[in-house]
């Protein structure tokens, strides 16, 4: 597959001096593990932004600095800075979160994040527009209720994800407590965070390092874990950095199949970048899954690229060096070498909606949530609806990896005052969309998102309402499409391996991408670049009005594609721009 | 090279001769570099013949008439980029100009002092493009200015534009084709025509940057018979004596009027900047601006209406014949109330509400009256049928100007004034009022309109010599006078230290001038900023709460020659702040009251404590 090198190129790698690496690697080495001058600038009060380095810095403590892009025009011609306020990310492994968790988030939304939360596509909450003058009292809260925000961006181990698969009740409790561990064991231990945000007293300095595993210099770019548990593939596991394949036998976790290299994120007008599948490199045992992660990252530290940022995650590092030689690093740091992988079925990458019952008994409801913004409108009171059920809830929520939400473990003798809630706030009718919409995803992207091009979340369900008739024409209303957008290449919603996937390029312009698997398990490709909304609907129309007229029993949009010829399939990321 | 015909100042036939010889052999940058040689060798010293002929060697300055000199331009490369590209050309563009002996600046879009474009020689522009047409991001300000009325013209500036772009966008190269197209219209001579580049511009660019350096090499000519501009316009505006003043205020056009307070603001404040070209006027910084202001029409229609007075009456006025209309709009104030209306009125009305408003005893309910009521509420409430014009205008005064201070200074923006005006819009008995010359600028003062204005000398608000360290405390339009010391100071390149205390409502959207500051905080013109907010969550705090925090550094400044200017609220700020400072220099100066008070009133009586309150 891809050429084995015995003596690897190391001159991009950590084994250089900084001066010959990018410039982020010596601002990382000279933050003293990510201090920085946040806490300083946190005091300024000419300006409501922190210097540029610390916005770099801060974002290893899930923080990032935004602007209100609609107005920032407007401002500058007001000789006001631009409206700058910070996302804060919260660190949810696994998505499972207690209803007095869910009670603060929403208090905090309310009295500090604009009257919203949005659950990402990693399964975590995002609370937007804090200024910096109200970051501590946020993280604060947080940590009011167990929570915080460590490593939710930064070149480190992002927020860590796990399949939700209520039915499976012990399989799931097990994973997620061990994505839990994974997180907990693969976040940065610097003591900036506490010094920082919760104002605690330095440790008085030690021999030992502050950062054994993650050096001065961190990983060369974000690195992203997750469980999936099949035959569900909610968590897109081909698209972490470092996947974990649950294999189950008679009912009992074996242990996982272990997947590496997969990434989203490209750059337009930058064909050396590009979207990629992790590879299946073998099969771990359970209490092989730390030493795993130490040496999947390890070689990553050591070997990625840290001199050109957009070429720096894991993806590039295994097609520079050759999938089998990563593989060997990595045995040869675990010390063994990986058993053949386990066989598996993934049959879909979308949520279950409405009620399900887990082997245990107990009840799961999942609503659907719109890209995952939760908010009043005023047809429906969606947060208020939702703190209602958080006040009588016993069980347990899970943010599900397609940014909806599940009501988990209810007791049967629960479901029905759930059930009446869910009616009462008119939750319950949410699921009742089309089949596209329903396996629809959005990024945030305008106004906040500093790298949006285009929108998305603003404008996906609109655009939604404009295809949807093409599909009730041809009697597709309830086909199952997943369908992707997002503001920028940088693919935060999974995009490039969505059946439909639209990227923005500039304001109401996209790059049209077909071809992507139904369960994740394919890259999709750039069918149009560029164009406007009518030309975009002129192509659907066409396309699935083909599907409707020609397809198989059973076959997918995305399989459908690339039969009719209108993408080639794509069957590795470094084809993707072919 | 040709040979020269002309001898030069006093040279000898055998100098000349070998200075011909040695001309026809060299190339241009020699030549160049050459020039550069002998101007710097420190002729003054060694020539008999003194400093008159000598100085026609220097750069730049030779006479018209001593032909062969070497044009030596300035050169700017002015680039403006999203990604990194444009920048990097530019570099690229500057190291090979340096290769054939041209020295270029280097300037970021981003950070262009956009009042120095008028003294560029030769400028080549390397820009891409943001979105559909846009430019980049961080040079959004810049094009703004290009395009806007305020470019100068540019007659004497030579360009040439490389556009980045990406060809699967509409609007391709838009950046680089809309400065282009603008240098152009602006008078500005092409040197080389402009160059769009796709994603790969490899080849394209180099050839471009090759091109124009060819173009750009020194040449041997006759140099510019005329004086350059800043020198034509100073020596026009020494001979012209100012003939503007309170009783004939000059016709300032307006430039710009815009809100400088961000959405959600309890508050208008705006920015007005007037052009002053043309009328000879000159201020001084803490100087203000007299506005002399027209009525709302609006208003006036409603007076005439509520009194059923034709708009056409003749009336006298100051020695003239207007139309009541327009004497009601231009020569009296119709607005609010004043205790001469309510007698008049109460005469020729007869009501007993109004005649019970008068004498000393009823001053507490007249005042009240005259907070809740204006001229067209009384003239409604209590209508006389008949009235003739002259009975209305009797009791009404002359309409006053207003005082503004001035917040430029004409060192940073020659012919320009600028405003920074507190809109006052308020509701009375249901209806929206607004102050008369706040709401004339803010909803009469279009862009290219004019305003009558004056200048009001305020010599008791100057800056101190350049090195006195400044301590400058103002709230809301307070800050307006600092503004203009402080673009003074940076335009004198002054080296004393500057102090701001700011305070406003909210800082989200009130922090008039937030990104001035900020540059000016950066470029270390402003040395330290300290700003109050009252209402945002963070406690509520003034200016005088951020003096006493600072106490110990506050006094210090004083003890090192600190000159403090107070601006703003005469009833709260000016107190508030006058008993902080009392406070501070007996806490910090360990004395009692009193003498805190003397070391005070010293201050004022050297000129060193200065106030500009209303």
């Amino acid at each position: 597959m891809t050429a084995t090198s015995l003596t690897p190129d190391r001159s991009h790698d950590l084994s250089q001096p900084l001066d010959k690496l990018g410039p982020d690697e010596t601002l990382k080495a000279n933050s003293r593990q990510l201090r920085g001058t946040i806490a300083d600038g946190l005091f300024d009060p000419i300006t409501g932004a922190v210097t540029t380095a610390d916005t770099k810095l801060m974002k290893f403590h899930g923080i990032y600095q935004q602007d209100d892009r609609d107005i920032r025009d407007e401002r500058r011609r007001q000789k006001l800075e631009a409206a700058y306020a910070f996302m804060a990310r919260v660190r949810l492994p696994g998505g499972v979160l207690s209803p007095s968790q869910w009670l603060k988030l929403d208090e905090l939304g309310r009295a500090y994040g604009g009257d919203t939360l949005r659950l990402t596509t990693r399964q975590t909450f995002q609370l937007h527009r804090i200024l910096k003058t109200d970051l501590r009292a946020v993280i604060q809260g947080l940590r009011d209720v167990v929570l915080d925000t460590r490593a939710a961006c930064g070149d480190d181990t992002r927020g860590v994800m796990s399949s939700i698969n209520p039915q499976l009740s012990k399989i799931h409790a097990e994973v997620y407590a061990l994505a839990r561990k994974a997180s907990d064991h693969a976040i940065p231990k610097t003591g900036a965070y506490n010094e920082i945000w919760y104002q605690e007293e330095a440790a008085t300095p030690s021999r030992e390092p502050e950062e054994p595993f993650y050096g001065r210099t961190y990983m060369p770019r974000k690195f992203k874990i997750g469980f999936v548990i099949p035959p569900s593939n909610d968590i897109d596991v081909y698209a972490q950095d470092l996947g974990f394949i649950a294999v189950v036998s008679r009912g009992k976790l074996k242990g996982f199949n272990v997947a590496i290299g997969g990434g989203m994120g490209r750059t337009d007008q930058a064909p050396e970048t590009y979207p990629r599948l992790a590879d299946v490199i073998g099969f771990i045992e359970v209490d092989q899954l730390i030493a795993t992660i130490d040496a999947v990252m390890s070689v990553q530290r050591d070997f990625g690229d840290r001199v050109n940022r957009l070429h720096a995650r894991f993806k590039y590092t295994i097609d520079d060096k050759g999938l089998d030689w990563i593989k060997g690093e990595i045995e040869r740091r675990l010390g063994v070498a990986l058993a053949p992988a386990q066989p598996f079925q993934f049959t879909s990458n979308g949520d279950r909606l409405g009620w399900v019952q887990g082997d245990d008994g107990r009840h799961h409801y999942t609503v659907f949530i719109e890209n995952g913004r939760v908010i009043n409108t005023s047809t429906l009171p969606l947060m208020d609806g939702l703190r209602a059920i958080a006040r009588i809830h016993k069980g347990t929520f899970r943010v599900t990896p397609n940014q909806s939400l599940t009501i988990a473990d209810i007791a049967p003798e629960d479901r029905l005052q759930i059930a009446k809630l869910l009616d009462e706030y008119g939750l319950a009718g949410l699921s009742d969309r089309s089949g596209l919409r329903l396996n629809s995803m959005a990024c945030v992207a305008l106004p906040t998102c500093g790298l949006a091009m285009a929108e998305s979340e603003r404008y996906l369900p609109t655009l939604l309402s404009r295809i949807e008739p093409i599909l009730e024409a041809h009697g597709l209303r309830d086909e199952p499409i997943t369908i992707r957008m997002t503001g920028c290449p940088n693919g935060c919603s999974r995009p490039y391996i969505a059946e439909i996937a639209l990227t923005g390029r500039a304001p109401g312009k996209y790059n049209l991408y077909f071809g992507g698997g139904f369960h994740g398990q394919r890259l999709n490709k750039m069918y149009l670049e560029n164009v406007g909304e009518a030309v975009i609907l002129e192509a659907l129309e066409k396309v699935i009005g083909h599907y409707a007229r020609e397809r198989k029993p059973q076959e997918h949009f995305g399989d459908f594609a690339i039969r009719a010829g209108y993408v080639a399939e794509v069957t590795e990321g470094r084809h993707f721009n072919d | 090279m040709t040979k020269m015909e002309f001898s030069g100042p006093g040279l000898s036939s055998e100098q000349w001769e070998r200075i011909n010889d040695l001309a026809v052999s060299l190339q241009p940058a020699q030549a160049l570099w050459l020039s550069g040689y002998f101007a710097g060798v420190g002729y003054t010293a060694r020539v008999p013949g003194g400093l008159d002929q000598v100085a026609l060697l220097e750069r730049g300055k030779a006479e018209p008439s001593l032909a062969p000199a070497i044009e030596v331009r300035s050169l700017t490369v002015l680039y403006g980029t999203e990604t990194g590209n444009s920048r990097g050309l530019a570099k690229t563009l500057a190291e090979a100009a340096k290769q054939h002996g041209i020295v270029a600046t280097l300037s970021d879009m981003a950070d262009y002092k956009t009042r120095k474009l008028k003294e560029e020689q030769d400028v080549l522009v390397i820009t891409s493009t943001h979105g559909e047409g846009d430019p980049p991001q961080s040079a959004v300000a810049f094009f703004e200015f290009l395009e806007g009325r305020k470019a100068p013209k540019l007659p004497d500036l030579r360009f040439a534009v490389l556009a980045l772009g990406d060809s699967t966008y509409e609007k391709y190269c838009e950046g680089g084709k809309r400065i282009d197209r603008r240098l152009e219209e602006l008078g500005a001579t092409r040197l080389a025509p402009r160059v769009d580049c796709d994603v790969d511009y490899e080849d394209a660019a180099p050839a471009w940057i090759a091109s124009v350096l060819e173009k750009l090499k020194p040449q041997i000519g006759p140099s510019a018979g005329t004086a350059p501009a800043s020198v034509r316009a100073a020596s026009l505006a020494s001979t012209m004596p100012p003939a503007f003043d309170k009783q004939n205020p000059f016709p300032a056009t307006i430039i710009d009027n815009i809100v400088l307070t961000g959405r959600g603001s309890s508050k208008e404040t705006r920015h007005i900047e007037l052009s002053l070209e043309g009328s000879g006027l000159a201020y001084e910084p803490g100087d203000a601006l007299g506005i002399v202001p027209r009525n709302d029409p609006a208003l006036v229609d409603a007076l005439l209406e509520g009194l059923s007075l034709g708009v056409d009456a003749p009336v006298g006025v100051k020695k003239q014949t207007l139309t009541l209309k327009e004497a009601l709009s231009s020569a009296f104030e119709v607005t609010a109330l004043t205790p001469r209306f309510i007698d008049h009125w109460a005469d020729v009305s007869g009501a007993k509400e109004l005649q019970r408003l008068r004498g000393p005893e009823n001053a507490a309910a007249r005042a009240a009256f005259m907070r809740e009521n204006h001229v067209v509420d009384v003239v409604r409430q209590f209508p006389v049928h008949g009235i003739e014009a002259n009975t209305l205008l009797r009791g009404l005064r002359p309409l006053q100007p207003r005082l503004y201070s001035i917040s430029s200074s004409l060192a940073a923006v020659p012919d320009e004034a600028h405003l920074t005006v507190g809109t006052v819009r308020y509701e009375l008995d249901g209806s929206p009022r607004a102050g008369v010359a706040s709401s004339y600028l803010a909803d009469r003062g279009e862009p290219d309109s004019t305003v009558p204005v004056y200048i009001q000398s305020n010599p008791h608000f100057r800056l101190p010599h350049d090195d006195a360290p400044i301590l400058m405390i103002g709230a809301g339009t307070g800050v307006a006078p600092y503004r203009a010391f402080v673009q003074e100071r940076e335009a004198r390149g002054a080296r004393g230290r500057a102090w701001l205390v700011f305070g406003e409502r909210n800082f989200r959207s009130d922090f008039l001038y937030q990104t001035e500051w900020q540059g000016f905080l950066k470029d270390g013109v402003l040395s330290r900023m300290d700003v109050a907010f009252s209402r945002d969550r963070t406690p509520k705090a003034y200016v005088q709460d951020r003096l006493r925090e600072q106490g110990r550094d506050v006094y210090a400044w004083l003890e090192e020659g600190a000159h403090i200017y107070v601006c703003g609220d005469a009833a709260h700020l000016a107190p508030d702040v006058h008993t902080a400072l009392a406070d501070i220099i007996a806490e910090h100066g360990g004395l009692d009251a009193t003498a805190a008070g003397e070391y005070l009133s010293a201050l004022q009586r050297d000129h060193r404590y200065q106030r500009d309150v209303y």
